[in-house]
Formats: C-alpha cells, structure tokens, sequence
C-alpha cells in the first residue's frame, strides 16, 4: 500500500503536467484556426441558347480586350446593349466606327465623347450575323448570385475541410477532457480506497522514513560527476542551437499590407518573376514592384474568379486585396480614371541583408542565370511570403563553392577561365575558384 | 504551498515554451547597429524628405544618363505618327534575336502566348481576353514601340520594366513573331 501512494503522487504530477502541455497546444491551435477565413464558394453562372454561345466566344476574341458585361473597361458595359441602340447603327459601328463618327452621326460623336474620346478598332471581318451572336450573348439576363441550392453543391468541398479542421480541434478537446477525467477518477478513487480501509479498520502501513530518491543521489558521487557533464554538455548544445539562429530569420513570414498571393500569379498563372521584380535582371536590388505593374494586369481584373478562392481565403477577401490596391494607387473602377489620390503601401521587409554585405541581384540573375527559386524557395506555392534561405555566410560560401560559373556565351570570362582552369587542373571552375570566398568580394 | 509553487512553475514553462516561436516578427539581432545603417534604406521610411520615404522623384526635367527623348506623345495622334514614321534606332551589330526572345518571354508572353497568336496563359485561364493574334492586326515597328512604350486600351505601360534599348528588341522579335504566325 505504501508504495502504491508513492506511485499516485509521481503519476498525479505527470498527468496534470501532461494536460496542461495538451490544453496549452490546444489553445495554440485556436488561434491560428481564427485567423483563417471561410466561405462558401459559388456556383458559376450556366449559359443557355445556341447563338449566345457563339456570341460569347466572339465576344471573347473581340470585343473583350476594351468591354466587359456589367462594368465599364476601356469602352462601355455591353449587357443590354441592344435596348440601346437599333440594330443597323450598331453593325455600322462595329465595323468601322471611326467612319461613323467622321460621317457626323450624332449618335456616334455622343458615344465617342462619353468615353473619353478612345477609338475603337473596326470590325470589318465580322458579318451581321457574327454581330447578331454577339449582341445575343451580350442581352442575355445577368446570373444573379446563385441561390442557395446551386450554392450548397459547390460548397461542400471548402465547408467540408474547414470542417475537418474543427473536428481535429474537437477530438483534440474531447482527449484532453478525458485525461482530465481520467486524473480526477484516479484521486478520488484512493481517497474512497483509504477511506474504505480506514472503515475496514484495515490499517494503513504508516510511512516509514526511507532515505529520499535525491539523498541518495547526491551521496553517489559518481552519478552526481556523470549527471553534471551530461547537463553541462547538453546546455551547451541547447547554448550553442540559440546563438547560432541569433540574427537569422528564416521563415520570417510578416503580415504584408496588401495581402499579395505569389501561389496565384507566379504558380497558377505562371507570370514570370521577372515580369513584376524587373529591377532583379539590371540592378543591385531586387526591387518591390512599383504598383503601376500591379495595374498593368488590375485595370482590367477588379475580382477574382470563382475558382480562384480557396477554402482558407473567400473570393470576398480576394477581392477585398484588390480594392486596396485601388485605393493605394487612386483608381476608381466605375469611372475608370486616376483620381490623383494616392497612398504608398508600407510593404514590410522580409529578405534584409546586414549592413555590412554585398549582394547584387543582376550579378546572380542575369550574369550567373541562377533562379530566383534557388534562394527564395518555391516562391510559386507560397500564399504568404516567406523567408526561404537562411541568408547566411555560410549558406553563401556553400552555394559559392558547389556551383560552377555559368561561361557559355560570356567572353568575359574567357582568359580568366582558361588560366585558372590550368592552375587548378579542372574544366569547370565554381564561384569559388573564381575568387568567390575573398572576405573583399563581399565585405567592404 | 510547495505543490502550488511547482504548478505555477510548470504553468510557466508550458507557456514559454507553447508561445516562443513567432514568424510574424523578425529575430533577435546580435549587435543591430551592425545589421541596421544610419544612412536610409532602399525604400524605407526616412525622416529627410518631406514626404517620409527614401524613395523620391527625380526633380522635374532630370534626364537620365543614355536617355534619348521620344517624340510621339501618349494619344491616337502620336500612335498613327509613329506607325507610319518611327523607325528602329538598332543597327545590325545591336540587334540580339535571342535578347528579344529572352525578354518577350519574360514581358508579353503571359496574354500574347508563346508565337504571338494571343493564347497566352492568362487568356486560356480567361483572366485577361480579347488579346488579338499578331497576324490580325496592322503593325509597324513604330506602332509595336509606341503600343510598348505607353500601352494601349487594356494593355499597360512596359517603360519602366523595359529601357527603350530593351523595348526596340522585343519590338524586332514581335515583328519575326508575326512573320512566322
């Protein structure tokens, strides 16, 4: 009995530290499901007739670049565009406009002027039964957005993880309870257990002063000396791991301004990295795209697509990070004009080289031909930007030393790469042949 | 008492240890003066300037060095001027097909589609359409330079990513593009 009382003093201390650690994780977890915004995604609109389908893939090929449906572009909206204007005006506009306003008709010179005077290009190539499509597709009613019924079917797969992610927090939730549980049971079920001996008249054995666990410990001087250099040993370690990640921030993902998703531009729609960070082919700095590259593509997509939203990110939210570019820059997407009303994103600094190195963009990406992804990581996949590379000395050196100096099509190179290749014996010389590891190359 | 004490110990080291790590902020830096420079960053907040950023306009008229002034202004005027008047500055030495290509792929690729046809990546995912096939429109090296330079419609401004050296050669590979299609 004696020692069963020693067992549930150790095991009641193990378990309560043990739930804690689990109700602590738990909470952790909360906070992190908090963040993450869930909607339902919708369904997409359902085209019917036979001439409006030709008309859409027309109008797709036509008319598209300058003319949405519902909101005005670099032309009009063209929904119900037909209840405008009688069919005989609109195919001579369409085929050749600029004839029709030159010609004075009064109608033409009034839509010429409405939209700041852009000349719409002719049409001759299109028949008055093409228009006919067009015009077709361009009356049909708009799909309103989709009843609860179309919605639930498309729903199911985005409520259905965040489902899966409540319930792993709930089986989470009811483990911890039962441990819980399972401690109180424990406790009280040898309070009734003495209780019972007691009124049994069952004597407990009183306890009998043993020497304590640590007492003879600490007389085993050996143990004692082994016990000492293994703690001396591992805080060591544990020392050495923390001083060594002082001042690296790999994975540093901050919280940007602007919600911007590489995994949607650089993976899904492939856009070159270079298309938006040109500074990294001609300069020292990679460069934050100014955000008149961001427009070069928004002007024209105020939203996103359906299928962009994720079950993490709503199309609302999407379009939310759309809207703040807008404002940041002073676009206003009814009139489709600058309104002149600007304000600078404060993006935050995610790679920061210290003070006191060089690096140069256009030397590795354009000299070397080296991938942005090799030091940034699959930047394609990432939703949040991360820090990918450690972005230290070492991690310099070493690519420095396993990479070989990319020659074809350089001659400046050449004479140097010859008499080097013959000093060191080898065909190919790496960055650190080269005189990439000299502390002046990059510390200066 | 001893009991309360070890449990508030053990509440303590489950908290630092379940909220140490954060992604969201930087690290400790050892030294940050040595990491941080008195002078401004590039595109950082500065107390200098008026309008708090590091990044400034150049003064109105600056000309930068190997700038070369293009006369066709940003209209349907100047567009048809250029069409019919602007000719290439290159050379045969400075021509670089593979440069040309190198940077179309980079630039155009993504709505103009690899040969030009207007079927790129972003019109088959019909985020961006109505990009017109090369071969259907009327272009002139003047107009495919100027339509760079300034955009047109829906296409944006190229100017800043692509210096005008760079515009000519992609206009030169815009043109072999529509030869072939």
């Amino acid at each position: 009995m004696k020692k069963v009382g020693n067992h549930n003093s150790i095991s009641r201390k193990l378990f309560l530290g043990l739930a804690l650690s689990l109700i602590f994780s738990l909470t952790s977890f909360a906070q992190e499901a908090a963040v993450a915004v869930t909607d339902a995604a919708a369904a997409p609109a359902a085209v019917t007739g036979g001439d409006a389908v030709k008309g859409k893939e027309l109008f797709n090929a036509n008319c598209a670049a300058c003319h949405k449906l519902d909101a005005k572009a670099t032309g009009p909206a063209l929904r119900g565009v037909a209840g405008k204007y009688d069919m005989p005006w609109l195919y001579k506009w369409i085929k050749n406009s600029s004839d029709l306003i030159k010609s004075g008709d009064a109608q033409a010179v009034k839509v010429f002027e409405e939209n700041n005077k852009a000349v719409m290009s002719a049409f001759p190539q299109l028949s008055e039964g093409d228009i006919d499509n067009i015009i077709a597709y361009t009356s049909e009613p708009k799909v309103e957005a989709p009843a609860p019924a179309a919605g639930s079917a498309e729903a199911v797969p985005g409520t259905a993880s965040s489902e899966s992610g409540v319930s792993n927090n709930i089986i989470l939730g009811a483990l911890a309870l039962v441990m819980l549980i399972l401690v109180v049971m424990l406790f009280l079920v040898n309070q009734v257990l003495s209780k019972v001996a007691k009124a049994n008249g069952i004597e407990t054995a009183p306890k009998t002063p043993t020497t304590p666990i640590w007492k003879a410990f600490a007389r085993n001087q050996f143990l004692v000396l082994v016990t000492a250099v293994f703690l001396l040993l591992a805080s060591a370690y544990f020392v050495y791991g923390f001083l060594m990640q002082v001042g690296v921030d790999q994975d540093y993902a901050p919280i940007q301004p602007i919600h911007y998703s590489h995994r949607i531009h650089a993976g899904d729609n492939e856009i070159n990295c270079k298309y938006c960070h040109s500074a990294a082919r001609v300069s020292k700095n990679g460069g934050i795209p100014s955000l008149n590259v961001c427009m070069n593509c928004h002007k024209n997509i105020a939203e996103v697509a359906e299928t962009t939203a994720t079950p993490e990110y709503s199309k609302a939210f999407y379009d939310e990070q759309i809207q703040k570019l807008y404002t940041a820059v002073g676009w206003d997407k009814t009139t489709q004009t600058y309104t002149g009303k600007t304000q600078p994103v404060k993006w935050v600094r995610i790679h920061n080289l210290p003070d006191f190195v060089y690096f140069n963009h256009s030397q590795h990406v354009t000299v070397a031909g080296i991938e942005c992804q090799t030091c940034h990581g699959p930047v394609q996949e990432y939703e949040i930007q991360k820090q990918f590379a450690p972005l230290t000395m070492g991690w310099c050196i070493d690519c420095h030393r396993k990479t070989d100096v990319k020659m074809e099509g350089n001659e400046y190179y050449t004479k140097i790469h010859d008499e080097l290749s013959k000093k060191y014996g080898v065909d190919k010389l790496t960055a650190a042949q080269m005189g990439g590891l000299e502390c002046g190359k990059c510390h200066y | 008492m001893k009991s309360v004490y070890k449990i508030t110990l053990l509440f303590g080291i489950t908290i630092l240890v379940s909220s140490c790590h954060n992604n969201a902020a930087p690290n400790y830096q050892y030294f940050p003066n040595m990491y941080e420079s008195v002078g401004y960053e590039t595109y950082a907040e500065s107390n200098a300037f008026k309008n708090g950023k590091e990044g400034q306009l150049p003064a109105e008229g600056t000309v930068n060095r190997g700038f070369e002034p293009f006369e066709y202004e940003n209209s349907t005027a100047g567009y048809e001027l250029a069409k019919a008047n602007l000719k290439s500055p290159l050379d045969s030495l400075s021509r670089n097909p593979e440069k040309g290509k190198e940077l179309f792929e980079i630039y155009c690729i993504s709505c103009h589609g690899a040969s030009g046809n207007g079927k790129g990546k972003l019109v088959e995912r019909e985020k961006f359409l109505g990009v017109p096939s090369y071969k259907d429109r009327v272009i002139t090296e003047g107009s495919v330079f100027h339509v760079i330079t300034y955009g047109l419609n829906s296409m944006g401004s190229h100017a800043n990513q692509l210096s005008a050296q760079e515009r000519w050669l992609v206009t030169d590979y815009v043109l072999k593009l529509k030869s072939e299609l």
